[in-house]
């Protein structure tokens, strides 16, 4: 979950043509509903695939929770992200079974590939690099989880395979 | 003849290994070449080991085979098509004859797993054709009062399988005893121990045992909301939910009066979590799902007096839930004739580690972790030595290898320092370093703590920096003192289950191997030879044939020596990566 995750803090500027219009339906259903801004966010991000500060003060400005609620909600889940991601998001398995298996070794190899470190994102915006604390895949550990896909009994060497194929395809 | 049927095991761990291809596969061959026969899915039976699994029933004999891929599908199809027999050697389970895998399954009880790897989860009808919300119509039919479940529940001597271990019964009945017209029925499926994935495993294998499980639970305490709190990490569990909640609403098991019972209404949904462990905490979960962060609060008032929305609220785990059915439809009795005297009943455990056979186990209360390890898991992987093993994840701690006696019941592993938790069990062998793991689990805690108690906060973070010089080679004399005098006022003086559990890890690792941090602090030497910094990479220069393998593969080129020369790493230069080791074919790299 929150091991290394994608820094929670905004560090790059927003891409300028966010379209607001997109979430104009998500304000319509939760807008006056009890408990309603987790699921707010979520939606959010499953349209951008982050949260836009754009986006937020939209739904700050609609559905009357402060700013400052919303930003500490976004930053205390892991699931939430401030900054827009790579199109293939790697998540790399630590959580124990994976830890014992030699997770470790698979970050270090994919880092030293995509020249990245943990949480960053490609120059070329393929793939974003996250470490997260249990896929619930323990005995194919250690696993690594790309999109919907998930690799299993991974090593160093085969983890970047992994990689190569992905970009193969990007490229052609 | 009847016809072939294919049944492919499709949980995550499942279709991870490949299962979703299999699938596709037979599908392709029953579409495209005509073949004749029925195809169908289910979730995890606990044989993770195996996976990819598919189960065969021909002439109505069940052979379950493993490891199969898409060409093994195609062979066994035409095989059995051809004799009506099975292939032996890939058969892991059946009733016909003794295969390579019996004793994991022989020794297991299910309860709980009792449809999982056996009913396709996303059909109604095989739950109910499987004793399936028998439960509620048999409340209904009888008329037990709420007080006769309640104590029925008691009675069975189910406690909390979240890893509080609180009666289940008795947790009922404060909710009951509050009179409020409006209650709260939550299930918290927010799995986040890392290296656990029995709640996940039963709600992808049999959502609809849960769902019962709540049914019954609301109807004892007076509930008319639900909610089941899940994590959003678990796509397919969420979404085999909400299959079987829309089920259950249109067979009447949720709605108005429900199995014709007078004024008991109830609806239940899915809450996704964001991701946060500490909402596997009771009050922060309730936090979560009234849309907050997820921090704990100050109990009393508990939230069987004010909960979600400050309405009554009770809270069982999705494990507890689905072993409800069960004990109302076959009775207290029955369910207490298994475990120990204060641990009834059986308990779902998630194996995992250097073990032969990781997967998902259901095992009676009582049974030794020698047991659990030899007998079900098949012993460690490449034949290295049992060191320890990690219960209850990071508020757990470990059991070593000496111990392996000790029987799992509440008590007993509450007595070694472990708790039982949720049931991760994570088995390490001699090349795992001890001060390491307890470095790794408080990583974890350090991250996942909420930051309300100034304990939890700072210390946890100040624990951490302490294990990880210790694991760096820099840990001074006083540092085991320091971290337990530290572990003792964190669990003292933090509000909630995170905090007071956070330094199981450390002090149950100081407590059993002692000898690990002294060597790592005194000797600058990780005996388990896993800790990087304190590890030197040397060419054992008898064995080396100067093939250059590991010269060319050294990521900063470190190793000097040319063809047919004995090579030499430079330890300057050396960042300790392992390569030259994993490369060189004749044995001619230690580590010391």
């Amino acid at each position: 979950m929150r091991i290394n995750r994608i820094a929670a803090k905004k560090l790059q500027t927003e891409p300028k043509e966010v379209d607001l219009s997109l979430i104009d339906s998500l304000i319509k259903k939760y807008k006056g509903k009890n408990g309603n801004l987790i699921p707010i966010l979520q939606g959010i991000q499953a349209i951008y695939r982050y949260l836009p500060e754009s986006a937020l003060r939209k739904i700050s400005d609609e559905t009357g929770h402060k700013l400052s609620d919303i930003y500490g909600v976004a930053t205390f889940y892991a699931q939430f992200r401030l900054n827009p991601v790579g199109k293939n998001i790697i998540k790399v398995c630590h959580g124990t079974a994976c830890h014992v298996q030699d997770a470790k070794n698979i970050t270090t190899a994919l880092k030293e590939h995509l020249k990245i470190e943990d949480g960053q994102t490609t120059p070329d915006g393929l793939f974003t690099l996250e470490s997260v604390a249990c896929l619930g895949c323990c005995s194919l550990a250690p696993v690594m989880m790309i999109g919907d896909d998930t690799f299993g009994k991974l090593s160093g060497k085969s983890a970047v395979k992994v990689i190569r194929d992905i970009k193969k395809k990007e490229n052609n | 003849m009847e016809k072939l049927k294919l049944i492919v095991g499709m949980g995550s761990c499942g279709i991870a290994a490949g299962a979703g291809k299999v699938f596709d596969k037979i599908k392709y061959l029953q579409n495209n070449e005509q073949l004749d026969i029925d195809l169908d899915q289910t979730s995890c039976v606990g044989m993770c080991y195996r996976e990819p699994l598919v189960e065969i029933i021909d002439n109505n004999i069940s052979y379950l085979y493993g490891g199969i891929d898409e060409e093994k599908v195609e062979e066994l199809i035409e095989h059995h098509q051809k004799f009506h027999l099975p292939i032996k050697e890939l058969v892991v389970k059946t009733e016909e004859f003794k295969t390579i895998d019996n004793e994991f399954t022989d020794s297991q009880v299910k309860i709980a797993l009792r449809n999982c790897g056996y009913i396709n989860p996303e059909r109604i009808e095989e739950y109910i054709a499987n004793n399936g919300y028998k439960a509620i119509t048999k409340i209904a039919e009888n008329s037990l009062s709420q007080e006769q479940i309640i104590q029925n529940i008691i009675d069975s001597g189910l406690r909390g399988r979240g890893g509080g271990g609180f009666l289940t019964g008795l947790k009922w009945r404060f909710a009951n005893n509050n009179k409020n017209a409006e209650k709260y029925i939550i299930c918290n499926a927010d799995e986040g121990d890392p290296g656990a994935f029995m709640d996940r495993s039963v709600l992808e294998g049999d959502p609809h045992s849960v769902i019962e499980g709540m049914i019954i639970g609301a109807y004892a305490i007076g509930a008319n909301d639900g909610v089941i709190y899940c994590r959003a990490e678990y796509p397919l569990a969420i979404k085999r939910l909400n299959i079987a909640l829309a089920q259950a609403r249109e067979k009447g098991f949720l709605g108005k009066n429900i199995c014709g019972i007078k004024n008991f209404n109830l609806d239940i949904h899915v809450k996704e979590g964001a991701g946060a462990f500490v909402c596997g905490e009771e009050t922060a979960l309730i936090a979560s799902v009234e849309g907050e962060r997820g921090m704990p609060r100050k109990r009393p008032p508990f939230p069987a007096a004010s909960g979600l929305w400050k309405k009554p609220t009770n809270i069982n785990n999705v494990e507890t839930f689905a072993n409800i059915p069960w004990i109302i439809f076959n009775g207290a009795k029955e369910y207490a004739k298994y475990g120990t005297e204060k641990s009834k009943g059986t308990k779902v455990f998630a194996l995992t580690g250097k073990i032969n056979r990781g997967g998902l186990v259901e095992v009676p209360m009582g049974i030794t972790i020698k047991d659990i390890i030899y007998k079900l898991g098949g012993g460690i992987q490449n034949g290295k030595k049992f060191k320890a093993v990690q219960l209850g994840g990071p508020s757990g701690g470990c059991i070593p290898a000496y111990l392996d006696d000790t029987i799992v019941d509440y008590d007993s592993v509450n007595a070694t320092g472990a708790i039982m938790g949720s049931g991760g069990m994570v088995v390490m062998d001699e090349s795992t370093c001890m001060v390491d793991m307890a470095r790794f689990f408080l990583d974890f805690t350090q991250k996942e703590s909420c930051g309300k108690c100034t304990f939890c906060r700072i210390g946890t973070k100040r624990m951490l920096e302490i294990l990880t010089r210790i694991t760096e080679g820099e840990g001074k004399e006083g540092d085991i003192e320091k971290l337990e005098e530290l572990s003792y006022q964190i669990k003292d003086s933090s509000l909630c289950g995170l905090g007071q559990t956070a330094p199981n890890p450390v002090l149950t690792t100081i407590k059993y191997f002692r000898n690990e941090y002294e060597a790592h602090i005194r000797d600058k030497k990780c005996p388990a030879k896993s800790c990087t910094k304190l590890l030197t990479y040397e060419v054992i220069s008898e064995n080396c044939t100067g093939c250059t393998i590991c010269a060319v593969n050294c990521p900063t080129n470190a190793i000097d020596g040319g063809k047919k020369t004995i090579h030499f790493i430079r330890q300057d230069a050396c960042i300790k990566c392992g390569a030259c080791l994993t490369k060189c074919n004749f044995d001619a790299i230690k580590i010391s």
